[in-house]
């Protein structure tokens, strides 16, 4: 078996070697099957102007995706970009994505990465520019071979036409003569005005491979003789582990190796179902280590404790002490958020085949360069003997830009010598997540006699990334927000949309609040205090009208509206809810204005909407990860329940026509969900609810 | 050893063997279209047919299936004109993508059960595979519009029957 892998691993290395360093070794192609190697093909010759446009004398013609396909569609937005200045129809390009490599860096984040609703925004510039030099080098490539003047030749559905109107040459008969060619120093991109493609509701070009199964997902890489790892790891954050029954395990049918990580202990087996059999076995004792007593209340006690001083200051505009002791009418809230886990469907996986001087690494994450660097740091390569394929990732929404999963399945490898892929389960994953952390917030509103805002204070305290994302695009005169850095030790990371996700919450109902205090309609309050030209105010009375704010409702129904930036985009919701006579909870519609500058998919964007508004809802309503005893209580989706296809609402998607620059778009709409919902249960019943999550029954 | 079939294809497996059908699907046939999500029944990612009934084969033991016909998404899927296939690429459903073998099949199933399903029914039929997307709006007029395809084709069938 082990013969019979080594001479299995040699070829494999050969194939890779003969691709030149593996730049598509491994790569995914959407629509084809899960092929781990793809053979060199012998007779094209490929014109490769830049990182991200291939074109083979065979008339085929690729796009390097530099970022990472989640369900943000960014592997169609993508390649939409390409293809209109390249003039080609988007049915006639395939798409690979792109190894782990310095020139495709992530501008806005500094590390090839996909996260903070950057792609579009990284690549509007780049991927338009590839595409043109790509069609300007064929257009003077058919010009020399014609031997007429370039500028009479246009190019147009992946050919190039010559000045007579008649003959035309594929860009596929072009590539030769092309790659010859020097690259121009400068091209001129579109008019926007003549844009064919972007701007157009497109069908995703993975779709056909999702639908009919041949969409390769991380844990649907194989490798000839891989094994399967999975790990024990103490249940309490940073313990480590003190003893396990090695010989247990192993006598579960299949089981050939445990070893001990960083993390904890590793069982190694034939295939996923004897490893997790043998993991049962383990046995395992923890020192549970320095948060063995955590547990959520003492959390909440010691933010409360902390939000009792002042904190430093994050923005300050005016006094707030005396607009706060001017004001006619003060009112006072504390808001409370909980801890999230991401619950990606596909549970955490990477796949590890470790050479001697070379790595791959087959993974699905939001974040090459740091795996390529822990991997380097692992296994002693240099970071360039690291290759990172990176395949579909079946839910990302920030949690795999932690790489704990490759650092695991490496050292699996390191301690097996032979190729290895880690497998988390659901339970896992909720488990050792890297979390949206909580906080808690209190705050003070002063109005004057008129109802007019004069002051706002605003004293957040929690983890780093509960701190962040606070928009208040008010025209308030004395303004103070501050911070309490306050970490109890639970792993925490980024959540779609991070802090704006919880923050949003907390701005838009009290904001909201603050309305009702004056005397004011919600919606006309936050109006009067945005500027004309203001593009909150612009999405704002878009949902509104959109949604018949202000129209009749049946009783024991209510209208929520809100507003928030951010990752470059403004969103605005209107939440409608009703309450059966039992006070059971029920969104029924929500009204979603978008201004996101330049839409480039349209379609793409409205899925994101209605994606956004389902994950939002989720942990409106149930999202909540407790501790008691230093152990997260959540197991599976029993506890730890996703929205159903029953509680859906409808959801309408409004955008903003824009010809500014692209915002961000897989982020932006989840956080004006949550005060949008909470400010509708508070017109249906009176009740204002200040800590997340909800729950399906107001009582 | 006995054998299986799935998607018109006999597989050995051993009797001996408690593993769930998820696993022998995967593994064993490398049939890698069934995703493996929670593994303990909960979220329906994992659905294949087994007599034309929705199982989620993460919980099925392998030695229940006897010799009834196991279809997955790559068996339902060899027919491309297959009109929950698509109408899931004319609605544009997927987002990620990994729960849709999962939703497309048990979609499947329901039509083959009930060719006009309402609202309500395809709620409860679905509301047991989980889209961490929310792609639900979408499955929902999916599912419509492959009722709507099915019957008529059933139109067309009959007329010609008729003609």
């Amino acid at each position: 078996m082990l013969r019979e892998f080594d001479a299995t691993r040699r070829s494999f290395l050969k194939i890779g070697a003969a691709l030149g360093g593996g730049l598509l070794l491994g790569v995914r192609v959407a629509g084809g099957a899960a092929a781990a190697v793809k053979p060199p093909q012998a007779k094209t010759t490929t014109f490769a102007p830049n990182a991200w446009v291939r074109i083979g004398s065979d008339d085929s013609i690729t796009v390097i995706i530099d970022r990472s396909e989640m369900g943000q569609g960014v592997l169609t937005s993508l390649a939409m970009l390409v293809a209109e200045e390249l003039e080609v129809p988007l049915e006639k390009l395939r798409t690979e994505f792109a190894p782990a490599a310095p020139v495709y860096v992530n501008k806005l984040s500094g590390v090839q990465s996909t996260g903070g609703s950057t792609s579009i925004r990284n690549g509007w510039e780049a991927l338009r520019e590839a595409g043109a030099t790509a069609r300007e080098m064929l257009i003077a490539a058919a010009a020399q071979k014609w031997q007429v003047a370039r500028d009479g030749c246009r190019a147009e559905a992946g050919a190039v036409i010559h000045p007579d109107g008649q003959q035309r040459l594929s860009y596929g008969a072009l590539a030769d003569r092309a790659a010859r060619l020097p690259a121009p120093q400068a091209v001129k991109l579109k008019d926007p005005e003549k844009f064919s493609i972007i701007g157009k509701p497109t069908t995703g070009l993975d779709i056909p491979a999702k639908v009919n199964g041949s969409a390769s997902f991380g844990i649907d890489v194989r490798l000839p003789g891989m094994l399967t790892a999975v790990v024990a790891r103490c249940p309490v954050f940073g313990g480590t582990v003190k003893s396990f029954d090695a010989k247990a395990a192993r006598q579960v049918s299949g089981v050939r190796r445990v070893v001990t990580i960083d993390s904890g202990v590793a069982v190694v087996a034939d295939n996923f179902w004897s490893a997790s059999r043998g993991r049962e076995r383990l046995n395992p004792s923890w020192d549970e280590g320095a948060l063995a007593g955590l547990d959520s209340a003492a959390i909440r006690r010691r933010f409360a404790q902390v939000a009792d001083q002042p904190g430093s200051e994050q923005r300050a505009v005016g006094d707030v002490a005396k607009g706060l002791a001017a004001a006619a009418h003060r009112i006072e809230a504390e808001y409370e958020t909980p801890y999230l886990a991401h619950a990606a469907m596909e549970p955490m996986n990477c796949t590890v085949l470790l050479g001697k001087d070379r790595c791959d690494v087959w993974a699905p994450t939001q974040a090459q360069t740091a795996a390529q660097v822990e991997t380097a740091r692992l296994t002693g390569l240099p970071q360039d003997a690291v290759h990172i394929h990176t395949t579909f990732v079946g839910c990302g929404f920030g949690r795999r830009l932690n790489q704990d999963f490759v650092s695991e399945a490496v050292q699996v490898a390191k301690a097996i010598d032979r190729p290895v892929q880690l497998l988390w389960t659901i339970s896992d994953d909720l488990q050792h997540d890297h979390y949206r952390p909580a906080n808690l917030t209190r705050l003070q509103g002063g109005l004057n006699a008129k109802g007019r805002m004069r002051a706002w204070r605003q004293r957040i305290v929690g983890p780093r990334m509960a701190l962040g994302g606070v928009d208040i695009p008010y025209a308030i005169p004395n303004l103070r927000i501050e911070q309490h850095e306050v970490d109890p030790g639970v792993p925490s990371g980024p959540w779609r949309s991070v802090g704006a996700s919880q923050n949003a919450f907390i701005v838009e109902s009290f904001i909201d609040e603050l309305a009702h205090a004056a005397g004011a309609d919600p919606y006309e309050f936050r109006r009067g205090l945005l500027g004309k030209t203001s593009r909150h105010r612009g999405v704002l009375e878009l949902a509104a009208h959109q949604a018949g704010w202000g129209s009749p409702l049946p009783k024991h129904q209510g209208r929520g509206i809100a507003v928030y930036f951010c990752f470059g985009s403004w969103v605005a919701e209107v939440a409608e809810m009703e309450l059966s006579p039992q006070g059971d909870l029920r969104v029924r519609r929500v009204v979603v204005a978008i201004d996101c500058g330049r839409t480039v998919n349209p379609d793409g964007v409205a899925a994101q909407m209605e994606g956004a508004v389902a994950f939002a809802l989720t942990a409106a309503l149930r999202g909540e990860i407790t501790l008691a005893d230093g152990r997260v209580m959540q197991t599976n989706f029993n506890d730890y329940p996703l929205l159903t296809m029953a509680e859906m609402p409808a959801v309408e998607v409004h955008i903003m026509p824009s010809d500014q620059p692209p915002g961000g778009v897989g982020e932006p709409g989840v956080p004006p969900l949550a005060p949008a919902v909470g400010n509708a249960i508070f017109a249906a019943s009176g009740k204002r609810l200040r800590r997340l999550p909800f729950g399906t029954r107001i009582v | 050893m006995s054998s299986i079939r799935i998607n018109g294809q006999d597989f050995k497996i051993s009797t001996a063997d408690d593993k769930p059908l998820l696993w022998v699907v995967r593994d064993d046939a490398g049939l890698a279209g069934t995703k493996y999500s929670c593994g303990v029944g909960l979220c329906g990612v994992c659905t294949v047919l087994v007599a034309d009934r929705p199982v989620r084969s993460c919980i099925f033991s392998v030695s229940k299936v006897g010799d009834a016909e196991v279809t997955t998404i790559e068996g339902l899927a060899q027919d491309p004109q297959h009109p929950v296939i698509q109408a899931w690429i004319a609605e544009r459903v997927p987002q990620c993508g990994y729960c849709q073998p999962g939703q497309i099949l048990t979609a499947a199933a329901l039509l083959r059960q009930n060719p006009n399903p309402s609202a309500a029914d395809i709620d409860a039929a679905m509301s047991g595979v989980l889209c961490r997307c929310g792609t639900y709006l979408r499955i929902r007029r999916a599912i419509q519009r492959a009722a709507h395809s099915l019957h008529s084709q059933e139109m067309q069938a009959g007329d010609q029957r008729h003609a």
